[in-house]
């Protein structure tokens, strides 16, 4: 609704599609956990409880005690626009920071599989 | 004149207890006896350079003799608070350099043959050359903190050498008793100097001394209880003085210091640390004589009155050697603190001070040898006791005739040197006061009467069976008993009145003919009631001891006053007093620390429970955290 | 830019999803539940760059791209997370919180 379909498309792909999958995944690997799932302690709800009220209490507080001064427009956001930005090395381009995250994934990725490899690359 | 040489004379034998106590275990006996006794060597011939420069050359001017200080700043406090470090060489201290380094060198030659095949033989070489080393500084003192400091080396070498059979019980007991007995004096000691230093400006003798110095001249100023602060100060000096000296009431210490080897006694409980306490109050005489008129002097007399007499009654009854030459040394100093009692200050009043002086000189020759011969007795036979010797002249020839010597000395047998200086000692007290005078005579007869019973006891009396036949002692020990003998013979003819006196200029001492014929003929009657009592054994001495009753029991056991002491200190300074303080220390000082302990254990007992290894409390802590701070500093919703 | 929505109610919205991960992180005891709450988390302040964005500052694109990394960055750390999950798994058979307290005291 904020006219940003972009982001929904990357929602859509990398979490229904990747991150979910990869939970279900990982939760039949560890097959051993019971069907139910218990809950905490009392007290450590409640606590837990406690600290996220004040929080948001807190940060509610200081949102609506702030000026924001809104700029009124129907600008939407086009993919190119996304696209020349992400590539652009102009002031206002992004284009190292999508390098440096191409770079991360990779490691990410490598990462992984060692990880979850263990003992056997060992050998 | 520079005598800044005399500074070697302490230095050598200090230097002789640092190589010997260093190196205890790896010098061979023999070796550490030559070191020990070369080292005294060079000390005597250094003392009688000294005593010859001084007193021949260069030591009067004008026919005053000078006083030579050379004093080194060793800690300043303030302007007028500093301890000066250094030698002073006036006539009292180099007559005494003479006496101290010829005893302790014949006693370093003769412990080289007594104490042959002793397990510790280089640890006793070491500590004598300590004692000497104390003794020596103690003598050249120049200010009240440099006698004291060597007051109370003096009086730790004691310490370790009555202590030094250190196996048993009794002479552990008696080395403490010595030590604890001298420091409680020197107590009163230091108190005393400070009460001197504050009140009168200085702790230096030289300025003390100044007849026109500010202390002799204005000791009106203050006072305190009737008398002035001066006079307390001098007091509680005096006190320190007593308690070395073994005076009444602190001499309960000497007669168990016989505990120690009899070189030992002879160095240190009969010529030299037990007379320290005459010497400080001669360095002070000034003081002494000029403040309130003599009021502290005249306690000095009769302190010195009363020991003389008090520890002459119990002499009698006695019957260890060594305690009954214990008994001798008090009652002998006593005499000398009777002199230094009845002085006066300017040319032939001065006779009592220069009679103490002359006294103490010849008291060490005659006290040493007659303690070395009871050492030579006592290693020939293994036993202390009187009843067990007898007839041992015909055995000990040379002991025999030296203690013979030294003995006639004591008693004040004309032409030795004890009847000289005995005798100045009984015309000083005659001049100034006749109760003390008859005490002197007293006394001297009672000195004759127990010397001579121990002569006769030994020498002659039954023909006692030895286990195996008491031999004469080696050349190392009969050689000190020789020359000490000739000294005891000829030192009476020194004319000490030229060469020490108390205003620095000479005079001249003639005999008093008829109070000589007294003191003489009291003498002999003591040797004569001692000639029939003892020479060939019989029942007499002890019919005259039981007629005596319980009089005679109370001497023997010291009227007590051991018995006395032990009963103040322990029943009431150690259960009602330190009892309480101790409780106090373990209970509540100590339970303080430990409750402060145990609550820092137990406080983190309860926090390290916080780390409980879980993410989630890490978590929680961590965003609780953020949370209140951002309340606190951005908000400022709590402070 | 929507019409008729304050920026203050989407930042409520936002804060509420926020704190719901934290609830969510501090009380679940499956190593799973706890990453989905992380996800939510993430999330939440991803929306929140773009909203600010759109109404605050219309003609920069910083807040967009900054969305996009996030994204991907969440992505990334779920995938090791459920790599170290296994290999955890393997250790001690569990995936209970609970099991993971070997560094208390």
């Amino acid at each position: 609704m904020v006219d940003y379909s972009f982001m929904a498309a990357i929602q859509l792909a990398v979490y229904a599609g990747g991150v979910i999958v990869l939970i279900i995944f990982s939760v039949l690997l560890v097959h051993h956990i019971e069907l139910r799932l218990e809950v905490s302690k009392l007290s450590q709800r409640i606590l837990a409880g406690l600290l996220s009220l004040s929080g948001l209490a807190l940060t509610l507080y200081a949102i609506f005690t702030y000026e924001f001064s809104v700029i009124e427009n129907t600008n939407s956001i086009e993919v190119h626009d996304i696209g020349l930005g992400m590539l652009s090395y102009k002031e206002g381009g992004f284009i190292l920071p999508f390098e440096v995250i191409s770079v991360l994934l990779v490691a990410v990725m490598i990462g992984a599989i060692v990880i979850a490899k263990g003992k056997r690359l060992e050998q | 004149m520079d005598f800044s040489y005399t500074i070697l004379i302490p230095l050598i034998p200090l230097a002789v207890f640092l190589l010997l106590g260093i190196n205890y275990k790896s010098i061979k006996p023999s070796v550490s006896g030559w070191i020990g006794s070369l080292g005294l060597f060079a000390t005597l011939v250094l003392s009688y350079y000294t005593a010859y420069q001084y007193f021949f050359v260069v030591g009067k001017v004008g026919d005053i003799y000078q006083t030579f200080t050379e004093q080194w700043r060793w800690m300043s406090f303030t302007e007028t608070l500093y301890i000066d470090m250094g030698v002073m060489i006036d006539q009292i201290s180099v007559m005494m350099l003479v006496v101290v380094s010829t005893i302790s060198f014949m006693v370093h030659l003769y412990s080289r043959g007594y104490m042959k095949g002793d397990p510790g033989y280089t640890k006793f070489f070491a500590f004598l050359s300590l004692f000497t080393f104390s003794m020596m500084g103690l003598v050249l003192a120049v200010n009240l903190f440099q006698i004291y400091i060597f007051w109370e080396l003096v009086g730790v070498s004691s310490f370790l050498l009555i202590g030094y059979y250190y196996t048993k019980p009794s002479a552990v007991a008696a080395a403490k008793k010595a030590f604890i007995v001298t420091r409680f004096a020197d107590l009163g000691f230091l108190i005393g100097i400070l009460i001197i230093g504050y009140y009168g400006g200085s702790y230096d003798f030289a300025t003390l001394n100044d007849l026109e110095g500010n202390v002799i001249t204005n000791w009106a100023s203050t006072s305190f209880m009737g008398l002035s602060v001066i006079t307390w100060g001098l007091l509680l000096i005096f006190i320190g003085g007593a308690g070395k000296s073994a005076m009444f009431p602190l001499h309960i210490w000497l007669p168990d210091a016989m505990e120690g080897p009899t070189p030992v006694s002879a160095l240190i409980h009969a010529a030299t640390m037990v007379v320290a306490g005459v010497y400080l109050v001669a360095r002070l005489f000034p003081l002494y004589y000029f403040v309130e008129d003599g009021y502290a002097l005249n306690v000095v007399a009769w302190v010195g009155a009363f020991s003389a007499l008090f520890a002459a009654i119990i002499a009698l009854t006695q019957n260890d050697i060594k305690r009954v030459l214990a008994f001798s040394t008090m009652s002998q100093i006593g005499y000398m603190m009777l002199a230094l009692g009845v002085s006066g200050y300017y040319g032939h009043d001065g006779l009592g001070y220069m009679a103490s002086m002359f006294h103490l000189f010849t008291h060490a020759m005659f006290k040493g040898l007659l303690f070395l011969g009871a050492g030579s007795i006592i290693h020939a036979i293994h036993s202390n006791y009187l009843q067990d010797m007898g007839g041992l002249r015909k055995y000990m020839p040379i002991t025999h005739i030296t203690f013979l010597i030294a003995a006639l000395s004591i008693a004040g047998f004309p032409g030795f040197a004890g009847f000289f200086s005995k005798d100045e000692i009984l015309v000083a007290a005659y001049e100034h006061n006749k109760l003390i005078y008859v005490i002197g005579v007293v006394v001297a007869g009672l000195t004759a009467f127990y010397m001579f019973r121990l002569y006769f006891g030994i020498f002659w009396g039954k023909d006692t069976k030895y286990e195996h036949t008491p031999h004469e002692s080696p050349v190392s020990m009969t050689f000190p008993l020789v020359f000490l003998a000739i000294m005891s013979a000829v030192a009476g003819y020194i004319h000490f009145s030229e060469y020490v006196t108390v205003d620095h200029q000479p005079f001249e001492a003639h005999l008093n003919y008829p109070l000589a014929a007294i003191a003489v003929g009291v003498g002999l009657l003591g040797i004569i009631l001692a000639f029939i009592f003892y020479k060939k054994p019989s029942g007499l001495p002890e019919k005259v001891a039981a007629s005596f009753g319980s009089l005679y029991q109370w001497a023997f056991d010291k009227f007590y006053f051991d018995e006395l002491y032990l009963f103040v200190t322990k029943e009431i300074i150690f259960k009602r007093i330190s009892a309480p303080f101790a409780w106090f220390d373990r209970h509540i000082v100590d339970g303080t620390m430990n409750l402060i302990g145990n609550s820092t254990v137990s406080g983190s007992e309860k926090i390290k429970k916080i780390q409980t290894g879980r993410v989630q409390d890490y978590a929680f802590a961590f965003i609780a955290g953020a949370v209140v701070l951002a309340m606190i500093f951005i908000y400022k919703w709590i402070i | 830019m929507i019409q008729g929505i304050s920026i203050y109610e989407i930042l409520t919205l936002t804060s509420i999803i926020f704190f719901i991960g934290i609830y969510g992180f501090l009380t679940r005891k499956n190593l799973i539940t706890m990453l989905l709450s992380i996800e939510l988390i993430l999330n939440a302040s991803a929306i929140n760059f773009v909203v600010i964005n759109t109404y605050l500052y219309p003609d920069v694109l910083q807040g967009v791209f900054f969305s996009v990394f996030i994204v991907a960055i969440a992505a990334a750390e779920t995938a090791l997370a459920v790599a170290i999950v296994i290999n955890l798994y393997k250790l001690i058979t569990s995936v209970e919180v609970e099991d993971t307290e070997t560094m208390k005291y």
